[in-house]
């Protein structure tokens, strides 16, 4: 990253505050605003991307628009999750609320994309718009005379620990058809859901219905969905010797190195982008004046956490949707 | 050499300089091992021991017989008195041990058996008998006869019971009820202060046949005895020559005060009333006794001068012994007595301080359950020998047998009855105290375990005295400078610290071996002169005269020595007083006390070597003990000890060293992190708050069944713990949640304290709760072999289905489990015999039943958890249903800090619209920095630091007071991970998207859920009942009142003119009613008709308040016409 690049619009990391914050990019609304210089200054880097967790780069944008998509992840991508449980029998510790609500945060493995809402609820379930599951498991003794000795509970008994890799779906409809058997189901196998002793079972039906976060946060797609603005740190001072070692480890490891010169050693800045903007150079008042923090107010560093569901770049495409067809219905309202 | 080379000898030259004190480091492990054998409410239980092991048999011994004046052969002898272990009366005689949760669930009292040995006469012969009963005693959780001492966590588990649940507390009639700790002015100790007429000094003597006060005091130049026998105030030198000192130069020396002038006038009262002997004096005292309400029988009658000896040797000064008539020792009492008056008149010094808390002593359940059961011990003699003196001289076919005639319900019902009131009415001392006991609180375990170590004192509440209840400095470490309730009762009730320990009393008879042994002359032995002479100083013992000693030195050391050796009691305290010239030795109980480390020339006796012994688990606490390195000081003994804080404040003067200064606060002020940057009034504000915070209450309180019981859904151990924390338990059970705050201002809806919740916290079960309430209904069984019953649901014919009310109901009639129970539905359809009373004719006719059913009355709807069908002591069937609701945080539901920083909920905002800072965290909470500046609680900024230290790091970080971990070594470690040093982040905003201008102190914060939630408050009302006499709306919510508009609103409408709004306010929507009255006469009419008029001509129909009205027809019924004049409004 060039950090000498100086036309970017920047926000200052002083010691008590930022300065100037306010971004004075155009926006869409103003009148300054250019499509066509839009387009050649917008970039899309994709940076990382493992699993369900995915970070890229917004660069030109306005905060709003990003912000936008921030919140339309969290809040307005839909997805599957457990919204009514049927207790047809429970004898185990945990109260049915407690357990029907600690069901309906497990993650589930199923595309929101191929169900709809669910329009009514006094209405019929169908298969276009639910997901049944079953979750039935009883506790025993364990007559295995292996483990006799052990104190476990989980040798001692059966059944012991529910995991949601004991909720079993069961398919409506033409859902046996349309999905495989590992399309559906809880994302983690591994999640506790109750302890059990025995002599304690549960019988429970669940339904797993398409919403959104707005709704209740088990909807979200995402953990978590946020972006940082670009850090850039400059050098202003030369920093040498024992105080390059001191400013060296006021920020995050890699963001500055050390460069022997004129038998000196000087701090130089490799890479600001993994710094945490934790500013802990101003607890030292002699290296305070020598490093100017900023950060890119259009680059923005964000990072989608999926649930699992879907995938970060799935949902990030189903938010931009989302946007499109609210823009469309508002265009459209607007000109009816 | 000068004196200032002494000094720099003294602290230089002898032992040059001393290498500096190393820390004993993890000494503060001997508080968890201190805890490990005493138990936080160890006080109560070894009282109660002491008492039902000790004292109960003391106390029979001392009424161990009964006769009777009709037979002089007849006698009831007590040869042996045994508690015995708790159980239940199952009927038909037979009885089943029982545990205290069965008696918790079945509303039964926790007791066991009192039997007794006896030998008596039956006939002609003497008969032994052994082991019967004569009452039942309620048994402290925990203690020696209860089935849950010394029991292991499994066999708790199997009856039901928590492991961390400390006893202490008694199951009466299925509550839980605590004895609480009674402070008051310790017994038979002279006082000296200001009073009526100038100084006085003056001793309540106690012993286990009287209580009485005398009183030594000055009046004009006088100086007089006062007490209750006594008319008046009797000079003292009168009383002096009934003690049979006679001469006025050994009551000088008895005096003992230099300036004999002093005693002139009172020594010339004796000669002004002719008093020369001790006959004379006596006859004069005679003379002096308040009369008698109720005359003995003739034969007992005695002279004046008899009755005033004998006054003299039990009630005047009752504690301190007369053999034989011999007045010596009382005489010197009395002597010293006046002395001090004498020295406290000149010099103020010699005044004793009541508030002072060597003076004190702590009544526990032991005492007063001793009292009580003296009390009606007595009255059960009394009672025995009154039948005896009414059946004896009557010819009867069988021979009287008196043990046919011992009923074990007096005692029985007298003990209940005491516990399940608290009131503590005994007739012997004229006693009577209300409140003595209370249910314990199980809202939280802190606020159970606050209560067992809570301390109320006697002073009364209303009156206005700050002096009982400021600060003391001599609670130190005693009591919890923290923990007291704010309003009416602050500083009066109290929390003991938590190493305090309270005594019980300790057997008199060794200690006075040893004080003999160690050069002290019996008082007997020594001439009135020698008593007061400079050398020698008088030795006390329980406020009792042993001796004098010239070596005091010798005593204190040989004492002390002793005590540390362990041959005698470690809770034995010795003091020296040089101001007057004394030495106490308390033995008594109710001293409070607390382990110190022993320092000997500057080095402390317990070391590392000691500490690693008790880390591998080969030395306990009590090991400490035998080997004279800890002991326990009382109060007053340990205003004479010189007693280091830490290590670094040891000098060769120093006797004593702190355990662990964090011991200083108690269990409630245990929790607060840091407590020492803190402004003191938030410390007390948590320790109330405290006990309100939801959590939980225990390992069983699944099994519990209370009327109501809060649990909170997720409790979490919090990030920022202290000792105090690990030591009380709470981390096993704890109340609360580590939430994510951001100290930062958002929207309006944060002022005043307000808390801005985050909405996703709230779906993933952050502040969610469980409610548990309880519904009973008893199955009566009446005279007339009729008996309530229960039936089934009725069904609707045409659906075939129960009705709405009923749908919850099972065949039985009760609810089932899990069911969802709506308002007005009914959970027992029970119905009640219309006919109850004894019938004159046969009951062969159907019985005829009322509906009476019990029925859900909220306009929430809860969940059945389970339904408990058993029956109660008297054999009756009682029904529990225990009701459940899960409640998530709404706005105005209560939260609060660990600081003393309460708050209700604001706002409830969505995820999205929460700032996030780089990392993506949303915070949980968002609280407003306006709270801190004036509350100054720097204790939670700490916290949030060390909790946010904590979780990047994946440790728990520890704020106990007056250590904990420290600012800058929390702000490093976050450093290490990246974070700013001083927990300010980078925030962005959720609405607008933009880097917040200021960097946002956030981090996790340990938040309790309070008990106060809106769904509990939630009231209004547009219509609906009245009240049936004045026809206004009712009052209060559980009646679906209305809202008052008080005086002051109504004033405020006055002044402002809005007149139709008060006649719409008071009249039109509370009582309006339309009235006619006779223009005529001026009373009211009916229908249009005047009856005192028979006319209907001049009747008008106007509107008032139906109050007013009423008010009319009330004067009327006493005889008093109001007369209504009526004119046109508009004219």
């Amino acid at each position: 990253m060039d950090t000498l690049h100086d036309e970017k619009h920047r926000i200052i990391l002083n010691e008590h505050k930022i300065v100037n914050n306010n971004s004075t990019s155009p926006t869409v609304l103003d009148d300054k605003f250019d499509i066509k210089k839009f387009r050649k200054i917008f970039r899309v880097v994709i940076v990382r991307h493992e699993n369900y967790e995915m970070e890229f780069d917004l660069i030109g944008l306005h905060p709003f628009l990003a912000n936008t998509f921030r919140r339309l992840i969290l809040s307005d991508v839909p997805s599957m999750a457990i919204e009514k449980v049927h207790i047809l029998n429970n004898t185990s510790i945990i109260q049915d609320e407690i357990l029907a609500h600690r069901l309906g945060l497990i993650p589930l493995k199923a595309d929101p994309r191929l169900f709809e809402y669910k329009s009514n609820w006094s209405a019929a379930a169908n298969e276009k718009d639910t997901l049944e599951f079953e979750l039935k498991i009883k506790c025993s003794n364990n007559k295995d005379s292996s483990k006799k000795e052990s104190s476990r509970a989980e040798d001692i008994y059966k059944n012991t620990n529910v995991y949601s890799k004991h909720i079993k779906w069961i398919p409506t409809g033409n859902q046996k058809s349309k999905f495989k058997e590992s399309d559906v189901g809880p994302i983690h196998p591994d999640i506790l859901i109750a302890k059990m002793r025995p002599g304690h079972e549960l019988d429970l039906k669940l339904v797993a219905v398409k919403s959104n976060g707005r709704d209740h946060a088990k909807f979200s797609p995402v953990a978590t969905a946020f972006y940082r603005l670009l850090p850039d740190i400059k050098i202003v001072k030369p920093v040498e010797d024992e105080a390059a070692y001191r400013l060296q480890k006021c920020f995050s490891p890699s963001v500055i190195t050390i460069r022997t010169q004129n038998n000196k050693k000087i701090a130089v800045v490799k890479d600001s982008r993994y710094d945490t903007s934790s500013r802990n150079v101003f607890k030292y008042d002699d290296l305070k004046d020598s490093v100017v923090m900023s950060k890119i107010q259009d680059h923005f560093i964000f990072t989608i956490e999926s649930v699992g569901a879907m995938q970060p770049e799935v949902i990030f495409k189903e938010a931009v949707t989302i946007l499109k067809d609210k823009c469309l219905s508002l265009l459209a309202e607007l000109n009816s | 050499m000068t004196i200032t080379d002494n000094v720099i000898l003294e602290d230089f030259g002898t032992g040059s300089f001393r290498k500096p004190i190393k820390e004993i480091e993890e000494k503060w492990k001997l508080v968890p091992a201190f805890l490990k054998i005493k138990g936080l409410v160890r006080q109560h239980i070894d009282s109660f021991n002491y008492f039902i092991n000790v004292e109960i048999k003391k106390i029979v011994e001392a009424n161990n017989k009964v006769t009777c004046d009709a037979d002089p052969l007849f006698y009831i002898k007590y040869t042996n008195v045994h508690v015995g272990t708790p159980d239940v009366d199952e009927g038909f005689n037979i009885s089943k041990p029982t545990t205290p949760h069965e008696c918790r669930l079945r509303d039964m009292t926790y007791s066991a058996p009192i039997s007794v040995d006896i030998e008596y006469t039956r006939g002609g012969q003497r008969v032994a008998r052994t082991g019967l009963l004569i009452g039942r005693i309620p048994i402290m959780l925990k203690s020696s006869n209860c089935v849950l001492s010394n029991k292991s966590e499994f066999e708790l588990a199997k009856m039901n019971e928590c492991p961390l649940d400390p006893g202490g507390y008694f199951v009466v009639k299925g509550q839980e009820r605590v004895i609480l700790i009674q402070e008051q002015l310790s017994k038979n100790r002279m006082l000296v202060e200001e009073g009526k007429w100038g100084t006085q000094c003056q001793v309540t003597s106690s012993t286990h046949e009287k209580k009485t006060r005398t009183i030594v005091f000055i009046k004009g130049n006088k100086y007089f005895m006062g007490h209750n026998i006594f008319t008046d105030p009797i000079p003292v030198s009168v009383v002096f020559k009934a003690m049979n000192v006679l001469s006025d130069k050994e009551i000088c020396e008895l005096i003992g005060i230099s300036d004999i002038h002093k005693l002139t006038p009172t020594m010339e009262e004796c000669h002004k009333l002719k008093i020369y002997t001790q006959e004379a004096a006596l006859r004069y005292l005679g003379s002096k006794i308040i009369a008698k309400r109720y005359a003995p029988s003739a034969s007992k009658v005695k002279t004046p001068t008899d009755e005033a000896r004998d006054l003299l040797a039990t009630t005047v000064l009752a504690h301190v012994p007369v053999e034989d008539f011999d007045f010596r020792l009382k005489a010197v009492y009395l002597g010293l007595m006046t002395k001090r008056v004498i020295q406290a008149q000149t010099d103020k010094k010699f005044l004793d301080d009541r508030d002072y808390y060597g003076n004190k002593r702590m009544e526990l359940a032991g005492s007063l359950l001793s009292l009580m059961f003296e009390d009606v011990f007595k009255r059960f003699n009394y009672d025995l020998k009154s039948i005896a003196e009414k059946t004896i001289p009557k010819i009867r076919a069988t021979q009287f047998d008196v043990v046919k005639y011992m009923r074990s319900e007096l005692i029985a019902n007298c003990l209940v009855y005491a516990i399940s009131t608290g009131n503590w009415t005994i007739k012997r001392f004229r006693m009577e105290r209300l409140g003595v006991t209370q249910v314990l609180s199980r809202l939280s375990y802190i606020s159970a375990l606050g209560m067992m170590t809570r301390v109320n004192s006697q002073f009364e509440s209303t009156r206005k005295v700050s002096g009982p209840r400021s600060l003391q400095p001599s609670q130190w470490g005693m009591l919890c400078p923290s923990d007291t309730p704010e309003g009416e009762s602050c500083g009066l009730v109290k929390n003991l610290a938590l190493m305090t320990h309270i005594t019980t009393d300790i057997d008199e008879y060794p200690l006075i071996r040893l004080v003999r042994n160690c050069g002290v002359e019996n008082i007997e032995m020594v001439a009135s002169i020698a008593i007061h002479s400079s050398a020698a100083f008088i030795v006390f013992l329980n406020g009792n005269i042993v001796g004098i000693t010239t070596n005091y030195r010798k005593l204190l050391k040989v004492f002390r020595l002793m005590r540390r050796k362990g041959k005698i009691s470690n809770y034995v305290s010795i003091y020296p007083s040089f101001l007057h010239k004394c030495v106490y030795i308390s033995s008594d109980g109710g001293r409070l006390c607390r382990p110190y480390i022993i320092v000997e020339h500057g080095i402390p006796l317990v070391n590392k070597h000691h500490m690693d012994e008790l880390e591998n688990g080969i030395r306990s606490f009590e090991d400490f003990l035998h080997d004279g390195l800890i002991e326990f000081l009382d109060v007053n003994e340990e205003n004479d000890s010189y007693i280091a804080c830490y290590e670094k404040d040891i000098t060769v003067q120093t006797t004593h060293l702190e355990v662990a200064t964090f011991t200083l606060l108690g269990v409630c002020a245990g929790l607060v992190p840091y407590p020492h940057h803190n402004q003191s009034p938030r410390n007390t504000y948590q320790c109330a708050m405290g006990k309100q915070a939801m959590g939980t209450i225990g390992y069983n309180q699944r099994n519990r069944m209370d009327t109501l019981l809060y649990n909170l859904v997720y409790p979490q151990i919090p990030m920022c713990k202290t000792k105090s924390i690990e030591l009380t338990n709470f981390d096993k059970l704890p109340a609360g949640q580590n939430a994510t705050i951001a100290v930062m201002s958002y929207s309006g809806y944060d002022i005043e304290d307000a808390l801005i919740l985050n909405k996703a916290s709230i779906d993933r079960g952050f502040g969610r709760c469980l409610v548990y309430r309880n519904s009973k209904c008893i199955m009566k069984r009446y005279p007339n072999q009729t008996f309530d019953r229960i039936q089934g649901p009725l069904i609707d014919t045409q659906t075939n289905q129960s009705m709405w009310r009923h749908s919850c109901l099972d065949n039985d009639g009760i609810v089932s489990p899990g069911e969802q129970i709506q308002n007005k539905q009914i959970l027992v359809n029970k119905s009640v015999p219309t006919v109850s009373a004894v019938p004159g004719a046969t009951s062969n006719v159907a019985v005829e039943y009322k509906d009476t059913p019990l029925a859900y009355r909220n306009i929430e709807s809860s969940y059945v958890e389970k339904a408990l069908i058993t029956t109660n002591e008297e054999d009756t069937t009682l029904i529990k249903i225990l009701l459940r609701q899960t409640r998530r945080p709404e706005i105005g539901d209560k939260f609060s800090s660990r600081h003393g920083q309460k708050g209700v909920v604001g706002l409830i905002v969505e995820q999205e619209d929460m700032p996030f800072n780089e990392q993506g965290v949303c915070p949980d909470i968002i609280m407003n920095p306006h709270g801190y500046p004036s509350r100054m609680t720097v204790g939670k900024l700490m916290e949030l630091l060390s909790g946010k230290a904590g979780t990047v790091e994946g440790k728990f970080h520890y704020g106990t007071a007056f250590g904990g971990s420290k600012v800058e070594d929390v702000g490093y470690e976050l450093t290490r991970h990246g974070y700013n040093y001083q927990g300010k982040d980078v925030f962005y905003s959720g609405i607008t998207g933009e880097p917040l201008e200021a960097y946002i102190y956030s981090g996790p914060v340990y938040y309790q859920k309070l008990k106060h939630m809106v769904q509990d408050k939630i009231h209004a009302r547009a219509r609906g009942p009245r009240a049936v006499l004045t026809r206004q709306p009712t009052e209060g919510r559980s009646r679906d009142g209305g809202l008052r508009l008080g005086e002051m609103e109504r004033d405020c409408l006055i002044g402002y003119g809005a007149s139709m709004m008060l006649v719409e306010r008071l009249m039109v929507s509370s009582d309006q009613c339309e009235v006619d009255v006779c223009n005529q006469c001026g009373r009211l009419g009916y229908c249009g008709w005047c009856n005192s008029c028979k006319s209907s001509g001049q009747v008008s129909t106007i509107t008032m308040p139906y109050a007013c009205k009423l008010l009319l027809t009330e004067l009327q019924a006493m005889n008093i016409t109001a007369r209504l004049s009526l004119s046109h409004y508009c004219k």
